[in-house]
């Protein structure tokens, strides 16, 4: 463990990403305390630029809706969309590629075709389709999410199980008689758990990235103040409002790249041989 | 060469056939009757209007023989009507179809251009102030949204400098033919193309990078050196030739995001394109436009994602060998 923080600490791009990360989860958890009137509310005249008024910080929008509030509430909404929609997909892609990588032949070929559909759809387009069907909902956008973005997990874990099945470990498990479901779980799947732990870091940016471009298209809960959702709401007002497209977008930038950073950080700290490479 | 293609072209048609399938099970799955659904909802619509297109579409019918119906039209190339626009979906989308082309074929040159150029300068460079200014940049392109750097990309270069229209296809009304034309065209693409391109160069920069810096360990580049060949040569003949092949396989895949990009991006400049089409669909709940323009997005994934593997076969003898 402390080696891992040793080599995570290293990496300094992955040390500001983590801080970044930490702000943002503090200002969404602080944001019921810090503003508990509700983000929707009209709270003074539209159009206020912001730093002119110490109360509201970032100004208001349109509808003279708090900014800044707006901003705060919306971060939960983001984290908790990436990080869901990338549980449920990892819990679809998962299963996939062990079984795929663990049988090979027949189950193999049937499970990666399965795969390969999904990555040759547009995933963006299905999302929409799917999000615009199924009506605009938190649950619609979470399970969307997940279902265009499993397959690179199905892919990582088939090569990852195919390599690790031939090793002396797992043998020694199938000589000694356990199950299928025992050596998938006990014997191969901790194994490649730092690869699943980097890529889903990656994952938690790219959902965030998805939520907030469906949001944007007026896809969004209309129960949940997103940033998304703020910058649609701004794009027709620009030209008067800059303010109001141009915070939650650096918002979005920062948590994405954050996230990314400490991906590339766990990279560095979970693959030590393998990130050492191309560097 | 043959037997390739048309193994791959089967393949898409059965992928083709798989969505059409899906679309399908969409309609029927969406909350409501699949005949309101096909509608677009429309408020008015009158219990008279949903018999007839129920009989229509055959939609008194068994679930498979609605099926086989369905596609039997799509395979006819009938998409349905988008009864919110009053036109054929298919006519609305060959309508729309020339200027996405535009945009994403532009956005990838642009892109692939760039980032080829901007990974191998930062791998030459590898550890200096260079590499890390175009690393750095290469990570937030590829974290910033697309449709807000569009709007920023708005605000600046056509609202506060006033350099480049950011708004449409062409200047409406102007009248230009010709040459004329194309410049005023042109001027609106620069916009758009370039903000769509900028996501896929930071993927291309940080692939032709990685790349580049783990073929460079290779004998054969040891051997080039040893034989007194210029570093400026080696990188660009050697090196680059080789790190290049992963980088186009990674370029075919990524057509189908280029796709998700342009609805975005077209939905910002207001370019009369499919991912426009496909906004607009949204918003009217337009669901038969909506699956019309999903299906020809996918179709056109399908047909890039061809042309490269028969590009890459080509650029690279060594694959007929090996498959």
């Amino acid at each position: 463990m402390k080696d891992f923080w040793k080599r995570f600490a290293r990496n300094k791009g992955a040390v500001i990403g983590l801080v970044i990360l930490v702000a943002v989860i503090a200002l969404s958890a602080a944001a019921p305390f810090l503003f508990p009137k509700s983000p929707w509310a009209m709270v003074q005249r539209p159009f206020i630029p912001p730093f002119t008024m110490d109360k509201f910080l970032l100004g208001t929008d349109p509808m003279g809706r708090d900014l800044a509030s707006g901003l705060a509430h919306g971060a939960s909404v983001s984290l908790l969309v990436g990080l869901v929609s990338t549980v449920v997909s990892l819990l679809i892609g998962i299963p996939i590629g062990a079984l795929a990588g663990y049988f090979g032949g027949w189950v193999d070929d049937v499970l990666m075709r399965f795969t390969e559909f999904f990555q040759s759809v547009p995933s963006f387009a299905l999302a929409v389709v799917l999000v615009a069907i199924f009506q605009p909902s938190i649950t619609s956008i979470v399970i969307a999410i997940a279902i265009v973005s499993w397959p690179p997990v199905a892919r990582l874990l088939r090569g990852e199980v195919m390599s690790l099945k031939s090793r002396e470990f797992v043998e020694a498990a199938v000589l000694s008689g356990q199950t299928h479901a025992t050596i998938i779980w006990r014997q191969i799947l901790p194994n490649t758990l730092s690869p699943i732990i980097v890529l889903a870091s990656m994952m938690v940016a790219a959902a965030i990235l998805i939520e907030s471009s469906l949001s944007f298209l007026g896809l969004g809960d209309r129960n949940v103040m997103s940033w998304g959702y703020i910058i649609g709401a701004g794009r027709t007002v620009i030209r008067q409002a800059w303010w109001v497209s141009f915070f939650p977008g650096a918002a979005i930038l920062l948590t994405v790249l954050a996230l990314n950073l400490i991906g590339e950080g766990l990279n560095d700290a979970l693959n030590p041989r393998l990130s050492r490479r191309g560097k | 060469m043959a037997r390739f293609i048309a193994g791959r072209l089967l393949k898409a048609i059965v992928i083709l056939i798989c969505i059409t399938i899906l679309n399908f099970f969409l309609i029927h799955a969406a909350p409501g009757d699949p005949a309101a659904v096909m509608a677009g909802e429309a408020g008015e619509t009158d219990a008279v209007f949903l018999q007839q297109l129920r009989e229509r579409f055959g939609l008194d019918q068994p679930l498979y023989m609605q099926l086989f119906i369905y596609l039997k039209s799509v395979v006819q190339l009938d998409l349905g009507y988008s009864y919110r626009q009053q036109f054929p979906v298919l006519d609305l989308i060959a309508d729309r179809l020339p200027a996405t082309l535009l945009l994403s074929l532009s956005a990838f040159v642009i892109s692939l251009g760039l980032g080829i150029l901007a990974g191998a300068v930062a791998s030459a460079r590898q550890g200096r102030w260079s590499d890390t200014l175009i690393s750095m940049v290469a990570l937030i392109f590829y974290a910033t949204p697309l449709f807000w750097l569009a709007l920023m990309a708005v605000l600046l270069f056509s609202v506060q400098l006033g350099w480049l229209p950011g708004f449409g296809y062409e200047t409406v009304g102007a009248g230009y033919t010709g040459i004329a034309r194309a410049l005023d065209i042109l001027s609106h693409l620069v916009l758009p193309a370039l903000t769509l391109g900028l996501f896929f160069m930071a993927v291309y920069v940080r692939m032709t990078r990685a790349s580049m810096l783990e073929v460079n360990t290779m004998d054969f580049v040891k051997t080039a050196k040893a034989k007194g060949l210029r570093p400026g040569v080696i990188q660009r003949r050697h090196v680059l030739r080789n790190a290049l092949l992963p980088v186009v396989t990674l370029a075919g895949l990524q057509a189908g995001q280029l796709v998700g990009g342009a609805v975005l991006i077209e939905t910002v400049f207001a370019w009369p394109g499919i991912g426009r089409l496909m906004f607009e669909a949204l918003s009217q709940r337009d669901y038969n436009l909506l699956l019309g323009v999903f299906v020809i997005s996918a179709a056109m994934v399908l047909l890039f994602n061809l042309i490269t593997d028969v590009l890459y076969r080509v650029v690279d003898p060594r694959i007929r060998v090996t498959s």
